[in-house]
């Protein structure tokens, strides 16, 4: 599934400073049940963001109208844990198109990368700069830009570049994904496949 | 030039090298499971694509299954639906399905090496975290998204950028009822939840030259909660003589030809690592966890740390212990427990049976403790039969449910209630992993055992002692 192409994304942001955020707090494995990738959004940190009677948690961020954006800021080791990639979708179909963080487990960032999701990887001190233009005021922007890949918090102008593979970022940037690129070669493969001895 | 393990599997599995990007990398044996792949079957639907390579390809239902009265018929409609994607899935592309009440059924990583599907010098994924565990083997095994399982299903590759490699070494002797799940839970405490991260690690020196198969498999499976891709241990005649006969691993000429090639599968002495640990196996304790994450286990005579001792967030830290609801510097020992879950694929497996019937064999399951005590697999169960351990635990007053993933991570009726402490067998302590409020300890099933008779947190040398003397 090709998703839609990611460039410039100018945006406020949703701050989340806590670290080890793990992919069962990102979505919950008891909502891992649908056969299709669809309503993941509804249920993102489901069990920070509601009670047991599905009354909202008034104090988790994504309950607060003050912050909003396509932008979500969160502490070291992002989504650690678990390999399911509902969690990446969760994300997405929330509304994020990007996570920033100054670390991501392995697998959670591949999965973001493979979905059109862009994972930023920033220093522990601008990540904290980001956190305190927010805590200071929660309309400030942050631009990601892909192409040029920076990252800038528009209020002070303080900017930081960030890395990505460039076979990645033509993906990123032109909405293509692996199993295109894969299916192109598949000949290649099956040639490689009958060398294999089991 | 010289290689190490990893190097010498993952190059002889590389398709394509990218510039500036990932390797296509090539997989031999990819397990599915129901959860993370139904997605992937729309995936090549809508792309007009096929399953490249199906014999490559093993289905089991594992995580949503029921593991009591698995003869009737599911009672969630969410989780008898995924089960019913996966047959039908598997059976049009011509998979084979060890679907619920078939005779093979069990948890993926306890199936797959039972079943010689693991080999050594092989690349295994399936859309799990815990994948790892075969790397037990000498193979490359790790976890993947739905959608590289698609790639998979597709096309039999993936892509990825070639992990940093590190060494971890701990040698000498274990003590006295300290267990392979000890060593991971010390090694992992040692180096945090992302200590290993971006890396692909290598296991080496005594204590795992002298672990069993159950316990490699059990150390491998909990590379990831240090943040490694995965965990390989070199394979020697242990590992020859596990897999050997089983009914998927090569027989006759090419059991031959496959063991000259096995027998090159170890790391040249001047291989360099990107990182190299080491450890001493007599600083392990039996651990426990007292926190959210995995790398927040002591050993179980120590206390509880202050937050100006832990490395990493104060407010993190407190968040977490109030999760819990205990105190900087609380005794682990002593904690009353409400349930004991022995399971998973870290520890489903005979030994870690046999570790628990040792414990509690003429003991009494305690009154305020509910116990669930889950197999990896159908053969497990078996086991536990044959070798009279079925009796040993029901003479002191627990049962035996049917195989799956279970409590672990609670996707079935197996949930632990909110506010109820745990002590696991399992592999994450995450907040509502086990249910959504439950606080779960990790531990090993001695550990676990010692505490299903006692009814509290339990150091097990002090009840082993007593079946010794």
């Amino acid at each position: 599934m090709a998703y839609d192409k990611f460039n410039i994304v100018t945006s406020t942001a949703v701050p989340l400073p806590i670290e080890n955020v793990d992919t069962d707090q990102i979505i919950p494995a008891r909502f891992l049940k649908a056969t299709e990738r669809k309503g993941f959004g509804d249920n993102l940190f489901r069990d920070w963001r509601y009670h047991n009677d599905n009354t909202q948690k008034e104090d988790f961020i994504l309950n607060n109208p003050t912050y909003s954006g396509k932008i979500l800021v969160g502490g070291k080791n992002f989504g650690s844990g678990s390999s399911r990639e509902h969690a990446a979708w969760a994300v997405y179909d929330y509304g994020f198109r990007c996570v920033v963080s100054s670390f991501f487990a392995d697998i959670f960032k591949g999965n973001c990368l493979n979905i059109g999701v862009l994972p930023v990887q920033v220093s522990p001190e601008f990540l904290e700069k980001i956190f305190e233009a927010i805590d200071t005021n929660p309309d400030t922007e942050i631009e990601v830009n892909l192409p040029q890949q920076t990252i800038t918090i528009k209020t002070s102008g303080e900017s930081e570049s960030f890395d990505i593979n460039s076979y990645k970022k033509e993906n990123m940037l032109n909405g293509y994904d692996d199993i295109d690129y894969l299916t192109k070669i598949k000949s290649e493969i099956q040639k490689f496949a009958t060398t294999r001895p089991f | 030039m010289s290689k190490t393990l990893f190097d010498k599997v993952w190059d002889s599995h590389v398709v394509r090298n990218i510039e500036n990007g990932p390797d296509v990398f090539f997989i031999d044996r990819h397990f599915i499971h129901e959860v993370t792949s139904p997605v992937a079957f729309l995936g090549i639907k809508s792309r007009g694509n096929t399953v490249l390579y199906p014999d490559r390809t093993f289905a089991t239902a594992d995580h949503n299954t029921p593991t009591i009265n698995q003869h009737l018929p599911v009672e969630d409609p969410l989780s008898a639906n995924q089960l019913k994607a996966l047959e039908e899935n598997a059976a049009e592309w011509g998979i084979s399905h060890w679907g619920l009440g078939h005779q093979k059924n069990g948890i993926v990583h306890v199936v797959g090496p039972e079943n010689g599907i693991t080999l050594p010098g092989a690349t295994i994924v399936c859309g799990d975290s815990h994948t790892s565990t075969h790397g037990a083997f000498g193979a490359i095994a790790f976890g993947i998204g739905t959608s590289e399982v698609e790639m998979v299903l597709s096309t039999q590759c993936i892509m990825q950028p070639k992990p940093k490699k590190m060494r971890i070494n701990v040698n000498g002797e274990l003590g006295f009822g300290v267990t392979p799940k000890d060593v991971a839970l010390y090694i992992i405490s040692q180096l945090s939840t992302s200590g290993a991260t971006g890396y692909f690690v290598e296991y080496a020196g005594d204590v795992f030259s002298n672990m069993t198969m159950e316990g490699r498999m059990t150390v491998c499976n909990l590379s990831i909660e240090m943040g490694a891709r995965g965990g390989m241990i070199a394979p020697d005649e242990k590992t020859f003589e596990y897999i050997k006969g089983r009914p998927l691993t090569p027989k006759g000429e090419a059991w031959d030809t496959a063991m000259e090639y096995w027998q090159t599968l170890k790391t040249d002495e001047d291989a360099v690592f990107d990182k190299e640990l080491t450890f001493n196996g007599a600083d392990i304790e039996p651990m426990i966890t007292y926190g959210t994450n995995p790398g927040m286990g002591i050993g179980i005579t120590n206390h509880i740390p202050d937050a100006s001792n832990v490395e990493g967030g104060v407010a993190t830290y407190k968040k977490s212990l109030g999760y819990m609801d205990f105190n900087e510097g609380d005794a682990m020992i002593g904690k009353p427990v409400d349930y004991v879950f022995l399971g998973s694929c870290t520890n489903g497996r005979i030994e870690d049976f046999r570790a628990f019937a040792s414990i509690i064999k003429g003991k009494k399951k305690a009154e305020n403790i509910t116990a669930w005590l889950v197999p990896g697999s159908h053969e497990v169960e078996e086991l536990i039969k044959e070798e009279g351990i079925l009796d040993i635990i029901t003479q002191a007053g627990f049962t035996l449910r049917e195989p799956g993933c279970s409590a672990c991570l609670a996707m079935n009726a197996d949930k632990i209630p909110a506010g109820k402490l745990a002590v696991s067998t399992s592999n994450r302590n995450f907040e509502g992993r086990q249910g959504p409020g439950s606080r779960t300890l990790l531990a090993s099933p001695l550990v676990a055992a010692a505490t299903a008779v006692t009814g509290v947190v339990t150091d097990p040398r002090t009840l082993l002692e007593e079946v010794i003397n």
